[in-house]
C-alpha cells in the first residue's frame, strides 16, 4: 500500500512541505558486509547473506542459536552467515562483557569457538572464570585476553556494530537481515530458509 | 565450512562510518511525514505540555526550548514491544545526546508505575504520565487510542523552536526502533520547513 507523505522540497532556498505518494519503506542494512572487519562464516561470494544482531545474554538469541545452526547445515556453502554485536547492556549485565569476551577471542582467532561457547553456556555468562577456562582450553595467549578485556580493547568496535544496528532498524535482539532486508517473521530454521530462499 | 575472522582496525572504523553515512542518504527522506492517521504532521507547532515526572516533579516541553526534543508516546508500561522500545532509546541515549535532544517517554499509567518501570529497565530519560484528566496530552498530539485509552505508539522530533520536524505511528505491537529518530534528528539543520498553524 503506497503511503502519502509529505517531504520537504527544495525551492528557493526554502524547503516547503509538499505531499507526495511513496511506496512503503522496506527496513534495509545500512551498513553493507565488510569481508575486512566482519565475523563470517561461510563463502565471501556465497548467493545468500544471513545477518544477525545479537545478545549473548538475551534469551531469544540463544534460542535462535541452534536456529541459524540448522539453517547453516541445510544450505551449506550456499549461505553467509554474518554476526554483529547488539548488546542490550541496561537490560542484560553481563551482555557487553561476553561481547567482549568474544571480541578478545577473535583477536586471536577464535571468534566463532568464543561465539559459540557463549550461546551454549548462557546461564554463565556472570561467571568470567567459565569463559577464562575455555580461553585457557583454546590456547589463547591468557594474558593478552586479560588485558583486552580489563582495557576494554574492543569496546568500540562492538559499539560500532550496536550504532550501525540502530540505523538499520535493528529494533530488539535477535534482528536478522535476509539478503538485505529486515526478517520480520519468526527467528526460526524454517522461517529464515524461506526467505533466505524466496526469488529476489 | 570456511571461516573468516580479522580484527577490527582503524580503517575499518573508517570505512564502515562512511558506509553508514552512504545508507542513510539513500533512505527516503522522513524529515516530514504526512498523514499518519490523525498525528501530528511535521510543521505543526509541538502543543505545550507539563507532566508529571515524578509525584512531586513536573516537566513542560518549553523547558527544553533551544534543544530538540523527542517525544515517544506509547501505549503502557511493562507491555513486551514498549519495553523493548524503551530499553532499546536508554541504549541509544548517548547518540540522542550528540545532538544535545532530549528525551520524553508518555504514556497514561500513573507516576508510580512509570517510577517502576523505570527503575526495573533502567531508563535514563523522563516517563511522564498522561494520567490526569487521562490522555490530555496523548489527544494534544493525535496519538490517543479513545476506544482502548491507551497513547499510540507515536514518535514526533520538534526542533529547538518547537516546531514538530518529523513524526511516526507505527501500529501496536511494532517497535519502531531508532533509526527514523536519528535520521529526523540529522536533518533538522538540513530542511528548515516553512511553519503552519
Amino acid at each position: 500500500m503506497a503511503a502519502t507523505k509529505t517531504v520537504p522540497r527544495r525551492t528557493t532556498g526554502k524547503t516547503r512541505l509538499e505531499t507526495v505518494e511513496e511506496e512503503p519503506e522496506t527496513t534495509r542494512l545500512v551498513v553493507p558486509v565488510d569481508p575486512g572487519g566482519d565475523h563470517i562464516q561461510g563463502p565471501l561470494a556465497a548467493s545468500l547473506t544471513l545477518v544477525e544482531y545479537g545478545d549473548y545474554q538475551c534469551p531469544y538469541c540463544g534460542a535462535a542459536y541452534p536456529e541459524v545452526k540448522k539453517i547453516q547445515k541445510q544450505l551449506g556453502s550456499k549461505l553467509r552467515f554474518v554476526f554483529r554485536n547488539f548488546p542490550l547492556s541496561r537490560i542484560h549485565e553481563h551482555a557487553l562483557n561476553a561481547a567482549e569476551t568474544a571480541e578478545a577471542a577473535n583477536a586471536q582467532g577464535k571468534f566463532w569457538d568464543m561465539h559459540d561457547f557463549l550461546y551454549e553456556h548462557q546461564d554463565t555468562l556472570g561467571d568470567p572464570g567459565v569463559a577464562l577456562g575455555f580461553a585457557k582450553k583454546l590456547g589463547l595467549d591468557i594474558q593478552k585476553f586479560q588485558h583486552d578485556l580489563s582495557q576494554h580493547t574492543h569496546q568500540s568496535r562492538i559499539k560500532e556494530d550496536f550504532n550501525g544496528g540502530v540505523r538499520s532498524g535493528v529494533n530488539g535482539t535477535p534482528t536478522f537481515y535476509v539478503n538485505g532486508l529486515r526478517h520480520e517473521g519468526a527467528a526460526t530454521a524454517r522461517e529464515l530458509v524461506k526467505a533466505l530462499e524466496a526469488p529476489k | 565450512m570456511k571461516t573468516t575472522m580479522v580484527q577490527s582496525s582503524k580503517k575499518r572504523l573508517r570505512t564502515r562510518a562512511s558506509k553508514n553515512r552512504q545508507g542513510n542518504n539513500q533512505q527516503k527522506s522522513t524529515d516530514a511525514v504526512k498523514k499518519n492517521g490523525s498525528i501530528l504532521v511535521a510543521g505543526k507547532k509541538a502543543p505545550n505540555f507539563s507532566l508529571n515526572s515524578t509525584p512531586d516533579q513536573k516537566v513542560s516541553l518549553t523547558d527544553f526550548r533551544g534543544q530538540p526534543v523527542i517525544l515517544a508516546f506509547y501505549p503502557a508500561d511493562w507491555s513486551p514491544v514498549c519495553t523493548d522500545q524503551l530499553s532499546l532509546y536508554a541504549e541509544v541515549m548517548p547518540e540522542f545526546k550528540k545532538h544535545n535532544a532530549e528525551l520524553l517517554a508518555i504514556s497514561v499509567d500513573n507516576i508510580w508505575s512509570h517510577l517502576a518501570f523505570s527503575k526495573d529497565r533502567k531508563l535514563n530519560f523522563p516517563v511522564l504520565a498522561d494520567f490526569e484528566p487521562k490522555g490530555t496530552v496523548s489527544r494534544k498530539y493525535g496519538a490517543f487510542k479513545e476506544k482502548i485509552g491507551e497513547a499510540a505508539r507515536a514518535l514526533f522530533v520538534i526542533d529547538d523552536k518547537g516546531v514538530i520536524r518529523w513524526s511516526h505511528l507505527s501500529p501496536d505491537g511494532v517497535n519502531p526502533g531508532a533509526d527514523g529518530i536519528l535520521l529526523a534528528l540529522e536533518n533538522l539543520n538540513r530542511n528548515q520547513p516553512v511553519v503552519q498553524g
